[in-house]
């Protein structure tokens, strides 16, 4: 926990490895990835980060209210995109059946509803693994 | 006790023969002739593009054919999440706290 080399090492690496894990999530309807394996890699730095840094930082990090408040909504966040569908009048979940703009294949922007929802799971499991974890970390003695 | 583990020893080998026989009249993995290789694969593979407009047919399947699958798997997130929590945290009122 007290080594330099460690910690510059991860100074380094951590805000790439973040970055990649957002972009997983973002890019996960063009490209090979998806929301849980990015979203496992965003989870993973942060705890990466926890253990490195001692878990006082890595809580400054993610307060325990955005944990809260992500755990809780995350999936309320899919149930809202699942509602868009019942709103126009399809059934729920519906993205092409709800007349929703799928727009060009391969673009970021493609898809409909499918990037939002994705977005949603990802910090959604980015998410759960930081609460699982900082949980178990913080057991009192 | 000798004498009981014979029927049982039988039993066991008998079910697992019928395991073996069923096993041996699966067809060869793989093959294009396979109960697997039905219409629904293919429906996937051709009606993706232009059902779900994504270029990646596995997010076209999870988040948008079976996403009901998928918000129920959020929800066994959720749940796992809720279990530590309340197994595991420590309230912070009673004990005086840190």
């Amino acid at each position: 926990m007290r080594d330099f080399i460690l910690k510059r090492v991860a100074a380094l690496l951590l805000p790439f490895i973040q970055m990649y894990g957002l972009y997983v999530i973002l890019h996960g309807h063009v490209s090979p990835g998806g929301s849980f394996a990015g979203g496992i890699v965003v989870g993973l730095a942060f705890i990466a980060f926890t253990t490195i840094y001692g878990l006082e930082r890595g809580r400054a990090k993610v307060p325990e209210k955005v944990t809260t408040l992500v755990e809780s909504y995350g999936t309320l966040w899919y149930g809202m995109m699942g509602m868009v569908g019942v709103f126009k009048g399809a059934p729920f979940l519906a993205n092409k059946m709800a007349g929703i703009d799928l727009g060009e294949l391969g673009a970021l922007s493609s898809g409909g509803l499918i990037g939002l929802i994705g977005l949603g799971v990802g910090i959604r499991v980015a998410s759960t693994m930081i609460t699982l974890f900082f949980t178990m970390m913080e057991e009192e003695p | 006790m000798k004498l009981r583990t014979l029927p049982i020893l039988f039993i066991l080998l008998l079910a697992a023969y019928v395991v073996l026989v069923a096993v041996a009249e699966l067809p060869p993995y793989g093959m294009s002739g396979n109960p697997v290789q039905n219409q629904v694969s293919e429906g996937y593979i051709e009606n993706a593009w232009e059902e779900t407009g994504v270029l990646n047919m596995i997010t076209a399947i999870v988040l948008d054919y079976r996403a009901y699958d998928t918000m129920f798997e959020t929800i066994v997130l959720f749940t796992a999440v809720l279990a530590v929590i309340i197994t595991l945290k420590t309230t912070e009122k009673e004990g005086g706290g840190k």
